[in-house]
C-alpha cells in the first residue's frame, strides 16, 4: 500500500513539475528552398512559364536567363552593335 | 552559375518610377511596403542623379547576420531570400541593413510590426516554386518561370539591371565602353581593372589621361 502510494506520489510530482520546462531554444528549423531551375511546381499555371528551355535541366535554364538578359537588356546586342 | 546581381546606371535613370510599380504590381505589395524605390541624390540640382535601389543580395549579408532566429538564407544563385513563418518581426535586419532593404507592413493595431517583407529576386520563397502559398507570402516566382526580376525587365531606359551578374557586368562595361562616360565612378577599377591592364574604357574621341580614371 505504502508503494503505490510512493508511485502515485512520484508520478503526480513528475506531471507537475513537467509544467516547468522550458520550450526549446534553438531556431526554427529553416525551410530548404527548391532550386529555380526546376520550373514552377506541379499545379501551377504553366501559361506563366516563358518559352524556350526545360524545367528540371539547369543548363537549359542558366541558358534562358543569360539568353533573356542579352535580348532584354542589351540594346547593343539587338542593334547589331558590337 | 554565377551569382544573380542588380547594378543601376545612374546615368540612365529618368526617375520614372517604373520599377517600384513594376514591382509592387507584380507581387502585390501591400501599401506602405516598397521592396524597391527610386533614389534621387541632389534632387532639383543640375546633374541630379536617380538609382533604383532594392535588397542587393548581399555576398556577405548583414541581415543574415543579425537575425536572432536566422530565418535568412542564400540560394545557389546568390539569392538572399528569408522565410516568413519563421521570421519574428523584430526588425534588426532593418537597422543592419544599408540600402534600407527589409520592409514592415504596419496595418494592424497599435502600429503592429508585422513580419518582414524585402525583394526576392522575384524567387519566391521556400514554398514550392509557383505555389498559391509562395505567391501569397513572397509573390511571383519568375526565376522559376525562365523570367528575370520584373522591375529589370520593365526599365524602360534599361537603367536597372538584374540577373547573372557576369553578364549584366558585362552589359554595363560594354555601354560605358560605347558612350565613354561612366568609367570615373568609384570602383570601377575593382571591378573591371586599371586602364593599364586593359580594363577601362578607350572612350571614342575621349581625350581623358588614362591616370584620371579610378
Amino acid at each position: 500500500m505504502r508503494a503505490v502510494g510512493l508511485i502515485l506520489t512520484l508520478c503526480v510530482t513528475g506531471l507537475s513539475l513537467a509544467a516547468c520546462g522550458e520550450k526549446p531554444q534553438t531556431a526554427g528549423t529553416r525551410k530548404a528552398d527548391v532550386d529555380p531551375s526546376q520550373g514552377a511546381a506541379p499545379g501551377a499555371d504553366p501559361a506563366y512559364t516563358a518559352e524556350g528551355w526545360k524545367a528540371g535541366d539547369a543548363t537549359s535554364w542558366e541558358t534562358q536567363l543569360k539568353a533573356r538578359t542579352q535580348s532584354g537588356q542589351n540594346e547593343y546586342s539587338r542593334i547589331g552593335a558590337r | 552559375m554565377a551569382r544573380m546581381k542588380f547594378i543601376c546606371d545612374a546615368e540612365r535613370c529618368i526617375e520614372c518610377n517604373g520599377c517600384v510599380t513594376a514591382c509592387k504590381a507584380e507581387h502585390d505589395v501591400p501599401w506602405g511596403v516598397n521592396r524597391r524605390r527610386v533614389v534621387t541624390l541632389n534632387d532639383g540640382v543640375a546633374g541630379e542623379k536617380s538609382i533604383s535601389v532594392a535588397c542587393m543580395h548581399c555576398s556577405d549579408a548583414p541581415c543574415m547576420a543579425v537575425c536572432p532566429v536566422d530565418c535568412f538564407y542564400r540560394t545557389e544563385e546568390g539569392v538572399v531570400l528569408h522565410d516568413k513563418d519563421t521570421c519574428i518581426g523584430c526588425g534588426y535586419c532593418s537597422y543592419a541593413c544599408p540600402f534600407g532593404a527589409p520592409q514592415f507592413p504596419s496595418n494592424g493595431t497599435f502600429g503592429l510590426r508585422g513580419k518582414m517583407d524585402k525583394c526576392t529576386f522575384c524567387a519566391g520563397g521556400p514554398e514550392a516554386n509557383a505555389s498559391v502559398a509562395e505567391n501569397e507570402k513572397y509573390g511571383r516566382n519568375r526565376l522559376a518561370e525562365g523570367k528575370l526580376p520584373a522591375c529589370a525587365e520593365m526599365c524602360s531606359t534599361k537603367a536597372l539591371l538584374g540577373g547573372d551578374g557576369d553578364v549584366v557586368a558585362d552589359i554595363f562595361r560594354n555601354r560605358v565602353l560605347m558612350r565613354g562616360k561612366g568609367s570615373e565612378v568609384w570602383g570601377w577599377g575593382t571591378a573591371y581593372g586599371k586602364p593599364a591592364t586593359g580594363g577601362a574604357p578607350a572612350a571614342p574621341g575621349s581625350a581623358q589621361p588614362e591616370g584620371k580614371k579610378s
